[in-house]
């Protein structure tokens, strides 16, 4: 399992249509980029049970971080506003509103607080 | 001071008032309740209290928000606090106190802090059931209740300050009210003749009747003892159910007599500069029970502050004295300021006065300059603004003419003079002697940056308030002064306040969240994604705006969708794990048992938590993200639409059942409730909008705790505004009076939106009417008076959205692509959210929360694309 939280996201330009996450035995799809909306994130179930929250932001380019909210234990990490934090994009849970950077997972508000990442590429 | 041998040295404070309270204070300041016992014996049933905002219990303070006694202060400095239980006697040769229970307690040191009682004239029939006096909080609990159930007019004994606040206290008991006066005009102490007839014109103007010059001679009683009326010195009769005696306050000192204390002629234990008792080294005497070394009983608390700091110094052995006092006084009594300050008679030699008076305004305004020029005191009645600066500059020769200062403004001649012109030296709080060098001090060195720091800070502006006009112009000059950008910008990404961005989008017809960012985002903020603060509140405002600015006003349409809070964002209210709350609108509470029915059964077939809200409604809880539509189906199929208690906009009208069924209703408080909530549905606010319609002043809708609040008479409708429950509860500012309902639906749509357009991001109204400059009173001259003539477009505005809205659940289940969005996972649709779970409580639902703390946990046959 790639609880990738040492790796680096990449990100992707969207190019083609379906939505792939890079897992420890592969690229595995999601869904179609269509079910994208700039600015808002969707959830996504992984085989093992695991939930990968996924954002497109208005360049088009994506981001997947783990879903679960670490302060809350709730998932829904993709259900939060996202935004540019000093160049950087993040995602504010919608339960208690602390910020989590896309592309390293690190809170914003509690740096010993950080969330799984996951590459992310549409094909 | 002496110890006692082997033991802590005792000090007992025998008064627990406001200057008593005071002293523990200094005690503890200076570190002296660490190195000493300390006792109090407080008479009264309660800790000490603000006797000086008594009156505003009569407005809605209750009791214990008049206290100032932190019980954690008493319990950490480990002072013994003995509650109603009074000194009885002292024997000074054995340094004891005896109080009432029988306690007795030796002491180092002796505080005396008993302050005054009411001194009612001897005439006959005094103690009659209906005198009062109006001292304490008990003494207003009891007229209360006597004016509730047995009074319909009130008279009160004596015209000064006090009296006339009585006044005005029964008057809002719904009293007819009158004044005797025996000077020849009102507050003799404080105005002069003419100041007393320009306030003379605006108390018999509110409706109260003013006797002066004619004494009581006698309380009329019935058989039962009770008081039916007064015959004055003149030999008329005045009928009235209800007396209360206000003819000045004598010092208590009877304590001080019994055990040989020495006490003025007039009353008043005499005490010396360090405020000692001028027999007894060991004993103190401050307040309003102390004749100062001036030869002065002091009846104002900041002078009896200065004492107890004083005493409480001696007793650390450190140098201070008290020599003397100023005596302002500012009252806004029923509307009318009233003020004077310094020497306000002109008992100077050699003093000119100069004098304003405009009769018809009631508005009357001397100033005393002394030889020299410089202002030596002053009367202001009638519009009391300069009264802050004016004071401060007592004593000095200010840098305009004396004509410039009291002549009104719009004259030519008038100046306003800033608090930047006062010395540093001028003290601004007189309550508690702050000067001006100290506030600005306070911004400077101590970084305070807002009024409220700088009050914490300072103590100014924490006794009766006087001086909190002032202090806020300070505090913004001095900021601008120190360089300090105080950047109002909304957020990161915008430099602009909510209240700019509003005109912006109105008046470009901005659309798009985007466009805005890119156009008047802040540099590096240009292009970028924005925040989750400027996003919900920029999408709110072109909700608020659509109809008028062309966009379209269903939340989840187009870019929209992506600006919305997570609530907002599902039209529901998400829950601790994830789950979601939904709450059908009950427009007034009102609603039919078939629909009641319905809510019953839908929670039932969806398993539902189901629970009553504070708000006259229904939440169910518990539902996963894709049970919403179906859940909404069910409800819009039976009549309901979304309640919208997830956005910043309407939330509930509350109603009482009213005319229809109370015996007291005078007006149908349920219809006008149902008429408000449906016109007001689904209008985005910069916070949550909330209101409630009570059909009698008996206000079981509880309407002066709401946004706007609206409250039955007999003649229409009174209409409230600013209230606000929650952590910081405001009681609401009455706005306008016996209107029609069609004026009072013009005058919340202007209201409503007025705040919608000048509020801050999540400013409530209760906050934002305390914020905005000239409050109460500017927001009445823009919504009734129309004075920046925006009103027509204020009302267009509302008529705009009203006739747009259209409900969003209704709409939302009717668009499929929206629909797809209300999935748990967007590769696994009819998939649930393995960690939305709930265990069984009271026969119902409740989250299950170790599952959340599990973190993951792997599935059995998920679906997967
Ligand atoms: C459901 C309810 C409690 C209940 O079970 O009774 C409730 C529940 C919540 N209230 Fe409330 N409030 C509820 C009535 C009230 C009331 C009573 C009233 O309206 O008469 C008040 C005080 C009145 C007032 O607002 O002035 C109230 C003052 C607050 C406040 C403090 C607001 C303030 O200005 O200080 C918050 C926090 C906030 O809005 O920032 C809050 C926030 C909330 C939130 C939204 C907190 C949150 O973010 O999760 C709760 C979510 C509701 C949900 O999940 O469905 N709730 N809340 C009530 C819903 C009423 C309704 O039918 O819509
Ligand atoms: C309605 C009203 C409005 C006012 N407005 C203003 C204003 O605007 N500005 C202003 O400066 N001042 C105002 N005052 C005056 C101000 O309240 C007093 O100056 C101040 O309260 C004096 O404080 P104190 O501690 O000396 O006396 P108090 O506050 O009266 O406290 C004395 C306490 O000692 C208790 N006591 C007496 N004897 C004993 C005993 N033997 N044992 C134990 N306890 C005892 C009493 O019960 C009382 O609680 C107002 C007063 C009233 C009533
Ligand atoms: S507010 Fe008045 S009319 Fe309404 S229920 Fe209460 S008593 Fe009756
Ligand atoms: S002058 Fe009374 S609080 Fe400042």
């Amino acid at each position: 399992m790639t609880l990738a939280s040492e790796t680096t996201t990449t990100t992707a330009t969207a190019t083609a249509t379906t939505v792939q996450l890079r897992l420890t035995d592969g690229w595995f799809a999601v869904c179609d980029l269509s079910l994208l909306m700039p600015g808002r994130g969707v959830a996504a179930l992984l085989p093992d049970g695991h939930q990968v929250a996924l954002f497109l932001d208005r360049t088009g380019r994506m981001y997947a971080i783990d879903n679960r909210d670490p302060f809350s234990g709730a998932a829904v990490l993709s259900r939060g506003l996202t935004g540019t934090h000093q160049g950087h994009p993040f995602v504010a849970s919608p339960l208690l509103k602390q910020r989590f950077d896309l592309e390293s997972g690190q809170c914003l508000d509690d740096e010993t607080v950080r969330v799984a990442t996951y590459e992310v590429r549409a094909r | 001071m002496t110890a006692t041998l082997g033991g802590t040295p005792t000090i007992v404070l025998v008064g627990h008032g406001m200057v008593g309270q005071r002293f523990l204070e200094a005690l503890a300041e200076r570190g002296l309740t660490a190195t000493h016992r300390v006792v109090v014996l407080c008479e009264e049933p309660r800790p000490a209290y603000d006797r000086v905002q008594l009156t505003s219990y009569f407005s809605g303070t209750t009791p214990e928000e008049l206290s100032m006694t932190d019980m954690e202060f008493i319990k950490d400095h480990g002072i013994e606090l003995h509650i109603g239980d009074p000194a009885e006697t002292v024997d000074r040769a054995a340094k004891r106190v005896t109080a009432r229970s029988g306690l007795t307690v030796d002491y180092d040191t002796l505080v005396l802090a008993t302050g005054s009682y009411p001194f009612v004239p001897p005439v006959p029939n005094k103690d009659a059931e209906g005198c009062f006096v109006y001292r304490t909080i008990e003494d207003l609990l009891a007229i209360e209740e006597y004016a509730r159930s047995r009074a319909t007019t009130g008279a009160v004994v004596g015209g000064g300050l006090l009296g006339l606040e009585a006044a005005g206290a029964l008057k809002g008991l719904g009293l007819t009210s009158h004044i005797v006066e025996f000077a020849p005009r009102l507050m003799p102490v404080q105005v002069d003749d003419g100041g007393g007839a320009a306030l003379l014109r605006t108390i018999e103007d509110m409706g109260l009747s003013v006797h002066t010059g004619v004494g009581t001679q006698e309380i009329l009683t019935d058989d039962s003892g009770a008081v039916t009326g007064m015959k004055l010195s003149d030999g008329s009769e005045l009928a009235t159910d209800l007396v209360v005696f206000s003819a000045g306050v004598r010092p208590r000192d009877q304590l001080a007599r019994d055990c040989g204390l020495t006490v003025g002629e007039r009353g008043g234990i005499t005490v010396d500069e360090q405020c000692r008792t001028v027999n007894d080294p060991q004993v103190f005497a401050i307040g309003e029970c102390a004749l100062a070394a001036d030869g002065r009983v002091y009846g104002l608390v900041a002078p009896g502050y200065e004492q107890a700091e004083t005493a409480a110094a001696t007793i650390a052995s450190d140098e201070a004295s008290f020599t003397g006092a100023d005596l302002s006084t500012k009252l806004k009594l029923l509307g009318v300021d009233v003020a004077s300050f310094g020497d306000a008679h002109g008992t100077a030699e050699d003093c000119l006065d100069v004098v304003y008076s405009d009769a018809r305004s009631g508005t009357y305004k001397k100033l005393v300059i002394g030889r020299n020029g410089e202002l030596l005191g002053g009367i202001l009645v009638g519009d009391a603004e300069a009264y802050g600066t004016l004071r401060a500059f007592t004593g000095s020769v200010p840098p305009v003419s004396p004509e410039q200062l009291v002549l009104p403004a719009g004259d030519g001649a008038s100046v306003q003079l800033g608090p930047s012109a006062l010395p540093d030296e001028a003290i601004i709080c007189s309550c508690h002697n702050v000067t001006k060098g100290a506030i600005r001090g306070a911004v400077t060195d101590h970084a305070c940056t807002t009024v409220p720091e700088v009050k914490k800070c300072t103590k100014a502006g924490t006794g009766c308030g006087s001086c909190v006009k002032v202090l806020g112009q300070l505090v913004t000059s001095e900021l601008e002064a120190s360089g300090v950008e105080v950047d109002k910008g909304l957020c990161g990404c915008f430099s602009q306040t909510r209240e700019e961005l509003y005109e912006i989008v109105l008046a470009l017809r901005v659309t798009s969240y985007r466009q805005l960012l890119d156009r008047y985002g802040r540099e590096g903020a240009q292009d970028g994604d924005g925040c989750e603060v400027c996003k919900p509140a920029v999408g709110s405002i072109i909700a608020s705006l659509a109809p008028t600015i062309g966009a379209n006003g269903y939340v989840l349409d187009g870019e929209q969708a992506s600006l919305q809070d997570t609530n907002d964002h599902f039209l529901a209210n998400l829950q601790k794990n994830g789950s979601y709350s939904i709450v059908p609108r009950i427009p007034g509470g009102e609603i039919t048992p078939e629909k009641l029915i319905v809510i019953g059964e839908v929670a039932r077939d969806f398993g539902l938590y189901t629970k009553i809200t504070g708000g006259q409604r229904i939440d169910m809880f518990g539902a996963r993200v894709e049970q919403l539509p179906l859940i909404w189906a069910r409800l819009v199929d039976a009549g309901f639409e979304s309640g919208h208690a997830y956005g910043k906009s309407l939330r509930t009208v509350k109603s009482c059942v009213g005319q229809t069924w109370c015996r007291y209703g005078v007006q149908d408080s349920v219809r006008m409730a149902i008429d408000l909530e449906l016109r007001y549905r689904g209008l985005r606010s910069p916070h949550k909008l909330k209101s409630a319609v009570s059909g009698c002043a008996r206000e079981c809708a509880e309407a002066q705790s709401k946004d706007f609040g609206i409250i039955a008479t007999a003649n229409g409708w009174n209409l409230y505004v600013g209230g606000n429950g929650g952590a910081t509860p405001r009681h609401a500012d009455l706005l306008a009076q016996d209107l029609s309902d069609a004026e009072l639906i013009r005058l919340i749509d202007r209201f409503l939106m007025f705040y919608i357009r000048t509020a801050d991001r999540l400013e409530r109204t209760s906050t934002w009417l305390e914020r905005i400059p000239g409050g109460l009173d500017h927001i009445r001259e823009v919504v009734v008076e129309d004075s920046l003539g925006i009103c027509e477009e204020l009302e267009s505005l509302m008529t705009a959205h009203v006739a747009a809205y259209r409900d969003e659940w209704a709409e939302t289940i009717n668009d499929p692509e929206k629909l797809s969005r209300f999935v748990s996972f967007v590769n696994a649709p009819d998939t649930p959210d393995p960690v939305v779970g709930f265990v069984p409580e009271r026969d119902q639902i409740k989250p299950d929360l170790p599952l959340l703390t599990i973190g993951t946990r792997p599935l059995e046959g998920s679906a997967q694309r």
